[in-house]
C-alpha cells in the first residue's frame, strides 16, 4: 500500500516535472527502526500519531519502517542508516549505539518514564490444546517427558529472556544455592527439542511442524498465534514468575539532528505514552504503565511476579559477560 | 583442453582474442578484488588474536564438536550424492525418454532454489508430520531436526555439482568403447569397471569434492531442519553466525579461516590428484 502510495508520488512528481509538491504528500518524514515482529503495532500506531500531529502541528508525517532482527538492526544505524527512532526489544541493542556510534547519549534511559520502555511483556507458554501435559510453570518444564521449543539463546532475544525467566525462578525456588540453580537450568535447557536462530522459526517449529509440548516466547506473540490459529486450539499458560521483557525506545539524537526531526521524533515517543496509545499497545497483546488502560485489559493479562535484570543479574552488561559470553554460563550449562 | 591450450601455445600468431596481456591484468584483477582481498580481510580480522586466543577458539569443544558433525555429514551427503547423481547424469545422457529436457532443466533448481527455502521446505517435508517424515517416522527414522536432516539438506544443496562434472565426461565417451569391451566378451560389470569407470573417475570425484566443500559452508538450509541442538546438530557455519551475533568478529573469522582452510586444501589436493591421474592415463 505504501509503496504504491511512494510509486504514485515519484510518479506525479516526474509528471510535473519536479516543481510542484502534491498538496497530501507528507511535509515531514521520520525513519522508525524496529524489532522484527512489530509490523503491525506500528502500522496501526503511526496512523493515530500522524492523527495527533496534525491536530497539534498542521503538519503532516509519514512514519516509515524499518524491520529486523533488533541486533542486526543496531548494527545498520552505527554503519549508517539514518533511522530517526529505534524501538526495539532489547536494552543491549540501544545501549550499542551509544557505545560504538555515539548516537545518543549514555543516560537514554531516563529519557523517558518507565526506563524508556512504555510497554512490557514477559515470557509465556503456548502449549498444545487441553494442555495434556499439565504445564503450569517453569518447573514442569523440566519434567522428563516435557519437550520444549524455544529460540536458541545465543542468536536471539527472545531466547535470552527465556533462559534469564527460568534462571531467576531457580534462583527463588532454591534461594540462591547456586549447584541447585544450576543443575535445574541445565535439565531444563537439556529438554529442548529444536534451537531455532530466531522466535519466528520456533513459533513455526512449535506450531506447523508439531514439535514440543510447550513453545516459550513473549506474552504478546502467544496471544497473537492463538489468534492465528483458532483451529488448534491452543492455550496460553502465563507462569507465577517470569521475567519483565521490556521494549526500549529512543531518539537517535545524532541521526534525528541531521535530519532536522529532534522534535517530532521526540513526540512520536512522547505520545506513546498517552492513553490512546497506550490501549492500542494493549489491543496487540502487550502489557502498559497506563493505570486506566491496565483496569480495561486486567483480565487478559493475569498477575504474576515479574523479575528484572537487575535482580537477576545485577545488569544487562554483566548478564552479557556472566551468562551470554563465551565460556559463560549458558556455555557451561550446555557442555555435556 | 589440454590438447587445445597445447595447440594454441604452438601456434601463438592464432589467437581468437587479442590482446592477452589486457585480459590477463583484467582476468587478475577481478580474482584479486573478488576472491582474494575478501579473504585478505577475513584474515586480518583475526590478526587482533594472539595464538593462543585463536588455538583456544578453534579448538572449543562446542566448535570441534560442530566441526565433526559437519564433516561427517558432508562427507555421507556428497557420497551418496556420488552414486545418485552418477546414476542421474548416466540417465539423462544415455537414454531418450519424454521430459527429458525438463528432467535435465530441473537439475539445476538445488541451485537456483534460494537455500533458506530449501532449508524451510525440507523441514516441511520431513518433520514428523511432513508428507515424507510422517511415512519415515512409521519405520522409526527421524530426519528433520536430526543429525540426519543436515545430511539431507546438503545433499539437496549440493546434488547438481555432480550431475554437471559428469555429465559432460559421459556425453564425450563414445558407446562405441563399450560396445567394443561387450564384443571382445566382457560382462556388463567388466566393462563398466574397465572401460567406463575410468574414464568417469576423475569426474566424478571432482564433482564429489565439489559437493563436499560446497556442503562444509552450506547454511541456510541446513539451519532450518537441523534443529541446532549443541553437541549434537551444530553445524559450524552455526557457530560463526554466534560469533557475528555477540558481534566477536575476531572469533567469527577465525572459525571461518579453519572451513575455509579445510576446503583448500581439498581442492587443490583433488587438482593435483587429477594432474596425476590424466597423466598416468594419457600420458602427458
Amino acid at each position: 500500500m505504501k509503496l504504491v502510495k511512494n510509486a504514485k508520488s515519484i510518479a506525479l512528481a516526474l509528471a510535473l516535472g519536479l516543481s510542484a509538491v502534491p498538496a497530501w504528500a507528507a511535509d515531514q518524514r521520520l525513519l522508525n527502526s524496529s524489532y522484527d515482529i512489530s509490523r503491525e503495532l506500528f502500522a496501526s500506531y503511526n496512523e493515530h500519531f500522524a492523527a495527533v500531529w496534525k491536530e497539534k502541528t498542521g503538519k503532516n508525517v509519514e512514519v516509515r519502517q524499518s524491520h529486523g532482527g533488533s541486533s542486526r538492526q543496531a548494527q545498520a544505524i552505527i554503519e549508517g542508516l539514518r533511522a530517526d527512532v529505534v524501538t526495539f526489544n532489547q536494552v543491549t541493542d540501544v545501549d550499542i549505539l551509544h557505545e560504538r556510534g555515539r548516537l545518543l547519549p549514555e543516560d537514554w534511559r531516563e529519557q523517558l518514564p518507565n526506563a524508556s520502555s512504555p510497554y512490557y511483556s514477559t515470557m509465556a507458554y503456548l502449549v498444545r490444546k487441553g494442555n495434556p501435559k499439565g504445564i503450569q510453570n517453569w518447573d514442569d518444564l523440566a519434567r522428563a517427558e516435557v519437550s520444549s521449543v524455544f529460540p536458541n539463546p545465543k542468536t536471539s532475544g527472545n531466547g535470552r529472556y527465556t533462559y534469564l525467566a527460568a534462571y531467576g525462578y531457580a534462583q527463588k525456588a532454591f534461594a540462591g544455592d547456586e549447584a541447585q540453580i544450576d543443575e535445574f537450568v541445565k535439565t531444563f535447557l537439556s529438554r529442548v527439542a529444536v534451537f531455532d536462530t530466531g522466535g519466528r522459526g520456533a513459533t513455526t517449529t512449535f506450531v506447523e511442524r508439531g514439535i514440543g509440548d510447550v513453545l516459550i516466547t513473549f506474552e504478546s506473540e502467544v496471544n497473537n498465534i492463538i489468534a492465528e490459529y483458532p483451529d488448534q486450539g491452543f492455550e496460553v499458560v502465563v507462569p507465577k514468575v517470569s521475567f519483565l521483557a521490556e521494549f526500549p525506545v529512543a531518539v537517535v539524537e545524532r541521526h534525528a539532528q541531521r535530519n532536522g526531526n529532534l522534535d517530532l521524533a521526540r513526540a512520536y515517543l512522547e505520545e506513546l505514552y498517552s492513553e490512546e496509545a497506550q490501549r492500542l499497545l494493549a489491543g496487540f497483546s502487550y502489557r502498559v504503565h497506563n493505570e486506566v488502560v491496565q483496569a480495561e485489559f486486567a483480565e487478559q493479562f493475569p498477575e504474576l511476579e515479574l523479575l528484572t535484570i537487575e535482580e537477576i543479574a545485577g545488569s544487562w552488561s554483566n548478564a552479557m559477560e556472566v551468562h551470554f559470553g563465551n565460556n559463560g554460563k549458558l556455555d557451561q550449562l550446555q557442555r555435556r | 583442453m589440454a590438447l587445445a591450450l597445447q595447440s594454441l601455445s604452438l601456434n601463438p600468431g592464432k589467437r581468437v582474442l587479442p590482446g592477452f596481456a589486457l585480459s590477463l591484468g583484467i582476468s587478475l584483477l577481478f580474482i584479486s578484488l573478488v576472491l582474494l582481498l575478501p579473504v585478505t580481510g577475513l584474515l586480518m580480522q583475526t590478526a587482533g588474536m594472539t595464538w593462543q586466543e585463536y588455538w583456544s577458539v578453534i579448538t572449543d569443544p562446542r566448535v570441534v564438536a560442530s566441526y565433526k558433525v559437519t564433516v561427517y555429514a558432508a562427507l555421507i551427503a556428497s557420497l551418496f550424492n556420488g552414486v545418485v547423481g552418477l546414476l542421474l547424469a548416466w540417465v539423462l545422457v544415455r537414454y531418450e525418454f519424454p521430459g527429458k529436457r525438463l528432467v535435465d532443466a530441473l537439475m539445476d533448481l538445488p541451485f537456483a532454489l534460494p537455500t533458506a527455502v530449501a532449508g524451510i521446505t525440507l523441514s516441511a517435508l520431513f518433520a514428523t508430520n511432513g508428507w515424507y517424515g510422517s511415512l519415515l517416522a512409521e519405520v522409526g527414522i527421524k530426519v528433520a531436526y536430526t543429525p540426519l536432516g543436515i545430511i539431507v539438506a546438503m545433499s539437496f544443496t549440493s546434488l547438481p555439482f555432480v550431475v554437471r562434472t559428469v555429465q559432460p565426461v559421459l556425453e564425450d565417451l563414445a558407446a562405441e568403447d563399450e560396445e567394443a569391451g561387450i564384443t571382445m566378451g566382457g560382462s556388463d560389470l567388466t566393462v563398466f569397471r574397465r572401460v567406463v569407470f575410468p574414464s568417469l573417475w576423475p569426474g566424478l570425484l571432482t564433482g564429489i569434492a565439489l559437493s563436499f566443500t560446497r556442503s562444509l559452508g552450506e547454511f541456510g538450509a541446513v539451519i532450518f531442519i537441523a534443529g541446532n541442538m549443541p553437541y549434537i546438530s551444530e553445524i559450524t557455519s552455526l557457530m560463526i553466525f554466534i560469533r557475528l551475533q555477540e558481534f566477536d568478529y575476531a572469533g567469527a573469522s577465525a572459525i571461518a579461516s579453519v572451513v575455509l582452510l579445510a576446503s583448500l586444501i581439498l581442492l587443490f589436493a583433488i587438482n593435483i590428484w587429477q594432474a596425476h591421474y590424466l597423466h598416468r592415463i594419457h600420458g602427458r
